[in-house]
């Protein structure tokens, strides 16, 4: 199996993730309605890579103080994107992290020709980022005392849509969870299912839900984080089923986009529709978990979790 | 109300043709005797039919599949299933009626049925919300399924959706959560799970009800990851090329066999369901129970892997480096 780990803090000033923190808007996937992240203006009126504006509060934050608090706004709180391989950085210990599947890569398996080719897409993707060959990475390692299968997606990848990569990774690490013994964490970020693999993306709903039916069967815990934005065909699969469905702050999260309700309904959207708050209240979230809190959370409910499971 | 299709107009104007000469027969053609021109156009209209039929378009299909004439879930019980009496409600929160479910008979065997309902007319509509449920609609299915596990009754899916209803209360009351809930338990159920693909196959709402260990389809339904005019809109940025997403996507049911994604086709009669509905139904019957039997033949345990080594064997990925590692 292809294992790589992730180096500590020495990539923290060579940044794995753009220096310009949004990452572009993707349109792939299967919802209709770009999810608001963060506007992408006037980036040209500072210097290229060394600020970037709070989409939320519009300060000037420093890169660096950027990536030293997990890209989240020091002034306001507003999460912004990170990428899948600085966030398991967060969450890990140093050098902890097996890293699965990491080679796999997507297959354009219906030669899927629209406006632009699918091919075409992928290429443009991995020359964009070295460090991601699809929008989630997997791997297995220890969070606090706990050894953990641990799925973190990847907004930046193709808007984080599921494909068969996705789904194969994801049932991979489910599997590897269930055979070990060990807890299940993913964290998610996703526009949907990848259309350009048409219904072979469909069934990784069905794929990643069995696996972690079977998980579940053997009494061991699955830890699901919706993270901004989480949308479709994710939220209609495995994002929903964890014993734990835990969110970050003001993340948008739905099955549909606001854009297609609002057509298809013609009526006026509730305040606060969709973000993690307004899904807590209306009961789909045990709790919403501020980035730099996650690690130690997610601990603290594996100690709770897992304590039957100890040997005495 | 007459409903046909663009491509479908060559036959219905030969039937109305020869409509009009079955009724007024001293207008025919001279030279040949009237019975003569009616078998002639009987045999045109066949004719047309055929070639029509023998080379429809992906998009043809999808047209067809979301036929106002194309026969219903409610249709089917009728004609492939006996002894139905709808059982109602998600004993949660409401009735969701763009689902149906209830004990049925087919062929010799007791089953749980349930579909996703479009209405006939616009009143039916309104009561069935255009056959999009919410998730109380998922939760019933999830009850009436957990009732047929319970009681070693088979399981009888018909799929019929343009997809789960996107809504402010779809939202509130989480049909992602009700769609995913339906997908981990449908893995886990003992009996045979049997799911028919019987007009659209919209997404997650139509997977919602299609873990089985078959998975049917209609000769002219279609089964996609998003509809033909959403992934126009995003990937053509305009919904006018939807006959060419609704080709990119390879949502016939032709397409999804070729692709190992469905198990067997369920034909339809030349001019498709709605022409001939019966005849629909006994074949959908047949296919149904063949299955059935087939699949109860089996051991719970071998079936239960085999409907997750199925569903587990979906997909496509290059691994470049598995090999060396
Ligand atoms: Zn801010």
């Amino acid at each position: 199996m292809a294992s790589r780990t992730v180096k500590r803090k020495s990539v923290v000033t060579d940044p794995v993730e753009p220096m310009v923190t949004p990452p572009p808007l993707s349109t792939d996937t299967t919802f209709l309605t770009k999810p608001k992240i963060a506007a992408r203006s006037r980036k040209r009126d500072m210097p290229e890579g060394l600020w970037t504006k709070c989409p939320s509060c519009e300060s000037l934050i420093y890169d660096k103080e950027l990536d030293d608090n997990l890209k989240v706004c020091p002034k306001c709180g507003h999460h912004l994107p990170i990428g899948a391989r600085e966030r398991i950085h967060s969450l890990v210990e140093t050098c902890s992290f097996e890293e699965m599947d990491a080679e796999m890569q997507s297959l354009d398996i219906l030669k899927f020709t629209g406006a632009a080719s699918y091919e075409a897409k992928l290429a443009a993707y991995k020359k964009k980022s070295s460090l991601l060959k699809d929008a989630v990475v997997t791997g297995v390692g220890v969070i606090g005392t706990h050894r953990v299968a641990l799925g973190v997606m990847d907004f930046s990848f193709l808007g984080g849509s599921m494909g068969s990569v996705v789904g194969e990774k994801l049932t991979r690490l489910i599997e590897t969870g269930s055979s070990r013994g060990l807890p299940v964490i993913i964290i998610s970020t996703s526009g949907g299912a990848r259309m350009y693999e048409g219904m072979f993306s469909l069934m990784q709903m069905a794929k990643t839900c069995g696996a972690l039916a079977l998980h579940g069967k053997l009494g061991l815990p699955y830890i699901s984080v919706l993270t901004n934005p989480t949308y479709a065909g994710v939220i209609a699969s495995f994002a929903t089923v964890g014993d734990l469905i835990l969110a970050e702050p003001a993340a948008m999260i739905g099955f549909a986009g606001p854009r297609v309700i609002k057509d298809t309904t013609q009526a006026d959207l509730p305040e606060g529709f969709q973000t993690s708050e307004f899904l807590q209240e209306h009961g789909l979230i045990d709790a919403i978990v501020p980035r730099r809190d996650m690690r130690a959370r997610l601990v603290y409910y594996l100690d709770f979790m897992m304590a039957g499971r100890r040997p005495a | 109300m007459k409903h046909h299709l663009d491509f479908e107009k060559p036959i219905a104007e030969l039937q109305r043709k020869l409509e009009e000469l079955k009724q007024h027969p001293e207008n025919h053609s001279l030279g040949i005797s009237w019975e003569e021109e009616i078998r002639l156009l009987e045999r045109k209209i066949e004719d047309a039919r055929r070639h029509i039929f023998s080379n429809l378009t992906p998009w043809q299909r999808v047209q067809l599949a979301r036929h106002p004439k194309r026969p219903y879930t409610q249709d089917y019980l009728r004609l492939a299933f006996t002894g139905f009496e709808e059982l109602h409600g998600d004993r949660m929160y409401g009735d969701d009626r763009a689902f149906v479910g209830g004990f049925a008979q087919i062929g010799d065997r007791k089953v749980v049925v349930i579909g996703t309902q479009k209405g006939r007319d616009t009143k039916e509509n309104i009561l069935r919300n255009f056959g999009s449920a919410h998730p109380e609609g998922y939760r019933k299915a999830l009850r009436l399924m957990r009732l047929a596990d319970k009681f070693g009754l088979p399981i009888v899916t018909l799929i019929d959706t343009a997809g789960a209803y996107p809504g402010v209360g779809s939202e509130e009351r989480h049909i992602g959560e009700a769609i995913a809930v339906n997908l981990r338990e449908m893995m886990l159920f003992n009996v045979p799970i049997i799911a028919v693909v019987i007009g659209e196959g919209g997404s997650g709402g139509a997977l919602g009800i299609g873990v089985g260990d078959r998975v049917l389809i209609l000769e002219n339904a279609y089964y996609s990851v998003i509809s033909p005019e959403g992934c126009s809109a995003i990937l053509w940025k305009n919904r006018s090329a939807a006959p060419d997403a609704a080709a990119a996507l390879r949502i016939t049911a032709t397409d999804l066999r070729q692709l190992g994604l469905v198990d067997d086709i369920v034909s339809e009669p030349v001019g498709g369901a709605h022409n001939d509905p019966a005849a629909t139904a006994a074949s959908l019957k047949d296919a149904v129970l063949r299955h059935l039997n087939e699949v109860s033949a089996q051991p719970v345990e071998e079936r239960l892997r085999n409907r997750y080594r199925k569903f587990r064997s979906f997909g496509h990925v290059l691994e470049p480096s598995a090999q060396a590692a």
